[in-house]
């Protein structure tokens, strides 16, 4: 494990790049509970260049609940490696105080306890607070959404995206990237795009027919910023038509392609560039290993797998920033650029606590204009969540949000066996809340939303966990999609996340009868968000819907049914 | 290294995919490789091949293979039931010594690139190319 101080002897070791972290500030002071907007928004100017980062906001534009995973396990040269550390290591890697705030915004235990104490977080008013007092330091400092922005709320998917799309615009962005946002289909998106007044960016978006470059977005853009030539270079999702349904952006191929990000640095080096920062939704160990391999990229502003860490780490002479998801965090990084290098640079994760943010007043008119037309239907409370019962979704193998999907698959579809996609987005609900149409949507929102049910064998089971698996565990970040284990209800099993395709699972059992699974006998599966075109059934949110209103008041039990081995 | 590789992938490869793929495939891979290079040793430096890690498409795989200098490169998809892909032969005038191709994919499995070189040696690449039933992705 690399310890801080490591990472600080690493970085002076790089020579030419000393690096500062604003992050024990807010810490310390978070600990003396008296956390103010100025304190979280502290930063020493430094250099000649800022960098603002968000990503992965998930159409959340209201401050939320998110609880942070417990289990993410690292696996080959990543294990035990951050991001893959979580709860109390994490804490005594950053030097942070149990209790403290940033325990509650960066771990997950004690959630529902400290939530109380720090409130909700995000909330794109308050983003855009924290934008406009960068940009009041630094006016020309570069404003990069790491994508996953027009996806995921209920709003999001009635407007197709709109809704998202008119916020973002007043927080008036230089650049973007892509994942989720081409499962509103590929005419939507060119069409949005079409209209994106700032860039739209993705190296590795290319022509499926041709094979080549796709002329709807540009690999890469240059930003004049203090005297400094900036080149932002774009890098979608590289996994979109394998993670999700390829059929509705067909005429678009993806990939890592870092030969062809080694040219793009190239170029932009060629023409001048002094700084280049990569834009990326690779996940961040894929990041760490496209580091390795690319030389000459100064800072990738990471996102995808929802990490969000108080310094940046360190391949070779690129930092990597981590800025979380939901909104709840805001990246700064300062940069000092002279000679046509990156000589140092200071970084701040900034929290966006809702209670201590001030809103921007017009922001906050527009998310509730955005919000007027739908509010009757977003508001109606289904039922509430029993005082034991935190519902959260992240997480290697299960969260209890995702169990509750399960059970409802199960009792409303009349299943054996449930299946819940791995996916990383959907804030939490605290014990004893109401729950919303609004938040089951926040868990559920999506263009393929269809809850099927159909008859697997065993062996078919065992060979799609298999292949789930790998794609969370394979040892080289490459092959990795950068979601969770697909999420399993009414069947437990076994995992060896140290072994090979094919040896990982084991002791699939029925739960409801204790038997193993019989590789050639059949099972009723239900499941949800099928790549699979035509895909029939209700949408899931109706699904979840029923079965909570059913309940009334839903508890779900810690969940035992998986075994890890190999972590 | 190379066959040792393979043949953890054999066993690791899940039986639904495994039934496409016979061993003898791997048999007659090797067969071929030595066909092409009459046994000399092989070389890993001058030859690229590009290739998607995680096929987005295992019946149109796109591959692009470069060695400069190249008198003949040969193309091999290991775990496919006919693992022979194609042969390009460069003449003396040609102006590069690359090739784009799209390939069909039986599973996962390595694709393999050998050039030979005009004083008679041998470079070869190969990458894992990934077939995938399809995930979740965050």
């Amino acid at each position: 494990m690399i310890s801080r101080r490591d990472f600080l002897q690493a970085s002076m070791a790089a020579s030419a790049i000393i690096g500062a972290s604003g992050f024990g500030n807010w810490g310390k002071l978070a600990a003396q509970q008296s956390l103010s907007q100025s304190d979280l928004l502290q930063f020493d100017t430094f250099g000649n260049v800022s960098l603002i980062h968000i990503t992965d906001i998930h159409a959340q534009l209201k401050p939320i609940w998110f609880r942070e995973p417990e289990i993410n396990l690292g696996v080959g040269p990543n294990k035990g490696q951050v991001p893959h550390i979580t709860g109390a290591e994490f804490r005594k890697l950053y030097g942070i105080e149990d209790g403290s705030a940033s325990h509650y915004a960066l771990s997950y235990d004690d959630f529902a306890a400290l939530g109380q104490a720090y409130g909700q977080m995000g909330g794109m008013d308050r983003v855009a607070t924290v934008v406009n007092s960068i940009r009041a330091e630094r006016p020309d400092a570069l404003l990069l959404d790491g994508g996953d922005t027009w996806h995921g709320s209920y709003t999001c998917y009635k407007t197709r995206g709109q809704d998202v799309v008119n916020v973002m615009n007043l927080l008036k962005p230089d650049a973007m990237t892509f994942h989720w946002e081409f499962t509103l289909g590929s005419d939507r998106v060119r069409d949005i795009v079409g209209d994106l007044p700032f860039a739209a960016l993705g190296q590795n978006i290319f022509d499926a027919e041709w094979d080549e470059p796709a002329e709807d977005f540009a690999p890469y853009k240059f930003y004049e910023s203090g005297g400094v030539k900036i080149a932002v270079i774009g890098q979608a999702f590289p996994y979109m038509p394998i993670a999700n349904p390829g059929w509705m952006f067909p005429e678009y191929s993806f990939g890592i392609r870092d030969q062809r990000m080694q040219e793009m640095v190239d170029e932009v080096r060629g023409q001048g560039a002094e700084l280049v920062v990569c834009l990326s939704h690779n996940g961040f160990d894929v990041d760490k290993k496209m580091a390795e391999r690319v030389t000459g990229i100064d800072v990738i502003l990471a996102g995808h797998t929802h990490d969000a860490l108080p310094e940046p780490v360190l391949i070779g002479e690129t930092i990597i920033v981590a800025s979380g998801s939901n909104g709840k965090f805001v990246s700064r990084v300062d940069l000092d650029v002279r000679d046509g290098r990156m000589m140092g640079f200071r970084h701040k994760l900034i929290p966006i606590f809702s209670d201590v943010i001030s809103p921007d007043p017009e922001v906050a008119a527009a998310i509730d204009a955005e919000r007027a037309p739908f509010l009757d239907d977003l508001t109606e409370v289904i039922g509430k969540t029993a005082d034991d019962t935190l519902l959260y979704r992240r997480g290697n193998f299960n969260g209890s949000w995702d169990d509750l999907i399960c059970e409802a698959l199960i009792e409303e579809r009349d299943a054996d066996i449930s299946l819940s996609p791995g996916v990383r987005w959907g804030p939490s609900i605290m014990p004893g809340q109401d729950i919303t149409r609004e938040d089951i949507w926040n868990v559920t929102s999506m263009t393929y939303p269809n809850a099927y049910r159909t008859e697997m064998t065993g062996e078919f089971i065992h060979t799609i966990m298999e292949d789930v698996a790998d794609n969370l565990f394979n040892t080289d970040p490459y092959y990795q999609q950068g979601g969770d284990m697909v999420r399993v209800g009414g069947m437990g099993y076994r995992i060896d996340v140290s072994k090979p395709i094919g040896e990982r699972i084991s002791d699939m059992t029925l739960l409801r009868t204790g038997e193993a699974i019989d590789p050639a006998k059949t099972y009723v599966v239900a499941g949800w968000a099928s790549v699979n075109e035509g895909t029939e059934g209700p949408p899931i949110w109706d699904v979840v819907e029923n079965h909570i209103r059913n309940k009334g008041t839903v508890s779900v039990a810690p969940n035992t049914s998986v075994t890890v081995a190999g972590a | 290294m190379k066959l040792t590789r393979r043949h953890t992938l054999m066993m690791a490869v899940g039986s639904a995919v495994a039934a496409l793929v016979p061993v003898r495939a791997f048999a007659a891979v090797e067969d071929e490789i030595a066909a092409f290079t009459g046994g000399a040793e092989v070389g890993s430096d001058g030859i690229t091949l590009i290739a998607p890690e995680i096929a987005e498409n295992g019946n149109t795989v796109p591959i692009e293979v470069d060695a400069p200098g190249a008198e003949a490169i040969i193309v091999f998809a290991a775990g496919n039931p006919t693992p022979s892909v194609a042969t390009f032969t460069f003449g003396a005038l040609a102006a590069s010594q690359s090739a784009a191709t799209r390939i069909r994919l039986a599973g996962t499995q390595d694709v393999i690139a050998i050039a030979r070189m005009p004083d008679g040696s041998f470079v070869q690449a190969s990458q894992e190319v990934k077939v995938t039933i399809g995930g979740c992705g965050g």
